[in-house]
């Protein structure tokens, strides 16, 4: 005798309890630590932070463990715990010109005000697996220059002052940044909305479609102008005090893309450009943001959309990854219902297709006759 | 910033803060006023995944009160996976009273189904939806949908109907059958199958719509009138099961097909377990049922 | 013809920038009349086409369209669902490149039957009669009503765009160089199609073209554009026959020579 499936919910509790297990693993090796995720996994626990747009080391590590290390899955956790959040209010634009820099680097001027900063890079490692790291080596102190710094000038002002690159563009009056996460998304999007959905993008998908403009699919001939990487005091006004006080230092990466020139006969020449920010250290996200955000712009200078990563419903409808794995993966949800609709239908068009086929010998029965 | 944080904030009822909540009911309202226009509302992250029925969940989080009792289905059914996960996870940040029983249910969360039980004034069916725009595999822009909403423009889906007729013969779409709303507006009724969409039409109960990943709520208030698209000459018509639920002996329900055995051998029993279960409570008897009786006996 | 013009056109101008696409073009077209309007590339022919045809904004000028009801209104100052309504019903625009003008991955009578379903007809018998009624008169065989466009040969999707635009009997269509991708042998088939099919139905057009002959066997009367501005018109014959300016007379002895 037939008995219908139950026990769903007894199921589900087994299956996650073998997943904590897993978690877990090998009972005898000490557990991970929060602070040795925080520490030596730093750029995981960045790009966790960055995409779920919560600026918390501890808590981003905490979401990594719980996740086994699955980074969509982080963030997606990250993100579900940053929505209930209250709101305190809204930060005053963080000055990157004031950064205290630990990394700059300019493609567009050999030495410059502040100079070339390589800081902590990946950029000239030889990529040979290092044995010394199979067993707990000593790593050196690194080295720290002293004395006074001179201001580390952007790369955009310095162009600026002979107004050979536009300007940081003007909101209209009264345009108050939006919040995506607060807001229903709409198209087309204001450019402060779509970097901020760019800013919690997917890097892989940033960085396929940034690829694709240098590829010839909406190339906008990129320079960098500088890429910089530090940390930046964040303000909010108190309306009540009538000044900004800090919050705190953040560690930001910014990259200024330097893109192909425009003019017309009322505004001379000048060079256009990209822009890209993300939480911690995260170069390769700041540079693929600025190229896609650049490509973005064509309404502003009338070029024609003839790639996909100068598409807007397409690049930021399908940027987001925490929507994209759940509703790919929602596939292994039961369809049931649907698919017995269309089983049913598929038996009905085969029943009539054969009763047409018997009435009337078609091309296949010749075929095989001959 | 680094030290491990030695306690996390907790969660308000329902898992959603007030504020998003009313943000939501307004969306509601709105909704409600405009029956099928999709309003879009600034969808939250869920600690469930997208395509998963976060629209739905977060619905059902800005309605449901303390003394609400909750219902979930997914396929018809309360014990498939993600009902259970869905109904566990409202027991465990709203504490709400839960059941499997339609008509004891003041709002019922669904994927894929509409209860065969009628149902009655003050009931609310919440549908999770997946994609919410009923033109979007006819035209993938969401600034040209809109435009075809606003001006009413639908021809595009007759010529889909059209197409169907002239390739198959007859309407070859199963399920997520569209509907025109009030004479004004077409509205995807989420993907349950067009068997169900008779049911959608002068409903007493309050029906909603939300999808969260699109970031879209649409509704139904009561009593509105909702017609499936179709032709003159080749009428909208419902699934015809040719054999009664072979558990309770149900006809006119939707049956879902279980396989038995590696031989072909097949058998129908209904999608709504709930009605199911109630009928033969009540005595009634499909043949599946009267053998395995025969059996043991 | 009536004594009440179809459109009356007044001094549209469109610039792009400080680039002039047409500058002060201001005419006249009358119920039954086929306009054309030649120049070379560049010539802004293209450009004052799509401003009647309102798929472009004038930056200046007024277009105003005689109504079924008689009524004479501002395009400028319809609604755009009003405007759309007109466009699908009440007029016709024959693209250069059919894919521009057809649903290339639907079959050839939905194709034609869209028009009637997007204004409410909801009779699958019906609508598929009057579509194959169509491809008939289009010279297109019943036999191909199911396939897409994407089988057919260019002349075939040329003529099966006219019939998509010819289905709700509209009173003006607009045809932007429309034997203009074709052989020549499938041009002079189709221009003598699109020749019986406004002289049958009392069409109005206006039909922008660079080929002379295309304009001498379809239009009354003819504009001639250049940089911009209508430089001559006339009657088409007159123009042809006997031109005035001198880039006329370069642009007619040019193609004689051919």
């Amino acid at each position: 005798m037939y008995v219908a499936v139950k026990g769903g919910e007894a199921a589900i509790a087994n299956a996650h309890r073998l997943l904590a297990d897993r978690r877990r693993g090998d009972r005898s090796l000490p557990s991970i630590t929060i602070e040795q995720i925080v520490a030596q996994l730093g750029l995981a626990v960045d790009r966790v932070m960055a995409e779920a747009s919560l600026y918390d080391r501890a808590i981003a590590a905490l979401a990594i463990r719980q996740s086994r290390g699955d980074m969509i899955e982080a963030i997606f956790i990250l993100r579900a715990y940053r929505t209930t959040l209250p709101r305190f209010g809204y930060s005053v634009p963080v000055e990157t010109s004031r950064m205290l820099v630990e990394r700059r680097v300019s493609a567009t001027y050999k030495d410059l005000p502040g100079g070339q900063l390589l800081g902590p890079t990946f950029d000239y490692t030889h990529r040979l697996l290092d044995p010394s790291l199979l067993r707990d080596e000593q790593v050196e102190e690194p080295l720290q220059r002293d004395g006074e710094q001179e201001p580390v000038m952007r790369v955009s002002d310095i162009l600026a002052g002979e107004g050979l690159v536009e300007g940081d563009g003007e909101l209209p009056a009264g345009h108050v940044p939006g919040d995506l996460t607060r807001e229903p998304l709409e198209f087309p999007m204001a450019r402060d909305l779509r970097l901020q959905a760019l800013a919690r993008g997917d890097e892989g998908f940033l960085l396929s479609l940034a690829y694709s403009t240098q590829r010839g699919y909406g190339n906008n001939h990129p320079f960098v102008g500088e890429v910089r990487m530090g940390e930046v005091e964040v303000e909010l006004d108190l309306p009540e005090l009538g000044f900004a006080v800090s919050l705190g230092r953040i560690q930001v990466t910014e990259c200024q893309m330097i893109t192909q020139f425009k003019g017309s006969v009322k505004s001379p020449p000048q060079f256009t450009r990209g822009y890209g920010l993300v939480f911690g250290q995260n170069e390769r996200k700041a540079m693929s943001m600025s190229l896609v955000d650049r490509a973005l712009r064509t309404d502003e200078f009338e070029e024609d959309v003839v790639s996909p990563a100068q598409d807007e419903e397409f690049v930021i409808s399908h940027s987001d990854n925490v929507q994209a794995t759940g509703f790919v993966e929602h596939l292994k949800l039961p369809h049931y219902v649907d698919f017995q609709a269309e089983l049913d239908l598929m038996r009905r068009m085969r029943r009539e297709h054969d009763e047409r086929s018997r009435e009337e010998p078609g091309d296949d029965t010749l075929e095989a006759a001959q | 910033m680094n030290a491990v944080p030695s306690e996390l904030a907790t969660y308000n009822f329902a898992y959603l803060d007030e504020q998003t909540k009313r943000m939501i009911r307004r969306t509601i309202l709105k909704a409600i006023a405009i029956p099928g226009y999709q309003v879009p509302f600034a969808s939250r992250e869920m600690p469930m995944p997208y395509g998963w029925g976060t629209g739905g969940v977060q619905v059902t989080a800005a309605i449901l009160g303390p003394e609400d009792v909750l219902k979930v289905i997914d396929q018809g059914a309360d014990d498939t996976t993600n009902a259970v996960s869905i109904r566990a996870f409202f027991q465990k940040v709203a504490n709400v009273a839960v059941t499997t029983k339609t008509r004891e249910a003041t709002i019922i969360q669904t994927r894929h189904r509409i209860p065969e039980e009628k149902l009655t004034a003050g009931q609310t069916l919440v549908y999770q939806v997946p994609i919410p725009e009923p033109l979007r595999f006819l035209e993938p822009r969401e600034t040209e949908t809109r435009k075809m909403h606003a001006l009413e423009e639908y021809g595009l889906m007759h010529v889909k109907l059209y197409e169907d007729i002239a390739r198959n013969g007859h309407i070859a779409t199963t399920y997520s059958y569209p509907v025109k709303v009030e004479g004004r507006y077409v509205m995807s009724p989420s993907p349950t199958p067009k068997f169900d969409n008779p049911k959608m039409h002068m409903s007493e109960a309050l029906q909603l719509f939300g999808a969260g990943r699109e970031k879209r709520i649409y509704a139904l208030p009561p009593f509105t009138d909702v017609v499936s698209l179709d032709f003159e000459d080749h009428p909208f018509e419902v699934q015809k099961f040719e054999r009664p639920c072979a558990l309770c002996g149900a006809e006119n329900v939707y049956l879902d097909e279980v396989v038995l055995d590696d031989r072909g051998g097949r058998m129908f029993v209904c999608s709504d377990t709930d009605h199911c279960e109630d009928r033969r409570d009540h005595g009634h008897c499909g043949t599946m049922l009267a053998y395995g009786k025969a059996a043991a006996e | 013809m009536t004594d009440a013009p179809l459109l009356k056109v007044r001094d549209i101008s469109k610039f792009y920038g400080a680039r002039i696409g047409c500058r002060n073009v201001s005419f006249d077209l009358w119920p039954g009349e086929v306009l054309a309007i030649v120049g070379e590339s560049g010539s802004g022919k293209t450009t004052l086409l799509n401003c009647l045809a309102t798929r472009l904004m004038p930056t200046s000028g007024t277009i105003q369209y005689r109504m079924r009801d008689g009524q004479m209104r501002d395009l400028a100052r319809m609604g755009e669902a009003e405007r759309r309504f007109l466009m699908r019903t009440d007029w016709g625009f024959v693209h250069q490149n059919p894919a521009d003008g057809l649903r290339m991955t639907v079959s050839a009578g939905a194709n034609v039957g869209e028009r009637l379903m997007a204004v409410g007809d909801r009779h699958y018998g019906n609508i598929r009669e009057t579509a194959g009624d169509w491809l008939r008169r289009v010279e297109i065989g019943l036999d191909r009503i199911d396939d897409q466009p994407r089988a057919f040969s260019g002349g075939m999707r040329q003529r099966l765009q006219i019939a998509r635009n010819l289905v709700t009997a509209p009173r003006l269509v607009f045809m932007d160089e429309p034997t203009g991708g074709l052989d020549v042998s499938v041009q002079a088939r189709l221009l003598d199609l699109v020749r019986g099919l406004v002289h049958d139905l009392g069409l109005s057009a206006i039909v922008v073209t660079h080929d002379l002959a295309v304009a001498r066997l379809l239009s009354h009367r003819m504009m001639v554009m250049k940089d911009g501005h209508v430089i001559e018109q006339g009657l088409t014959d007159r123009v042809l026959d006997d031109p005035r300016e001198a880039y006329t007379q370069l642009l007619v002895s040019s193609i004689l020579q051919v």
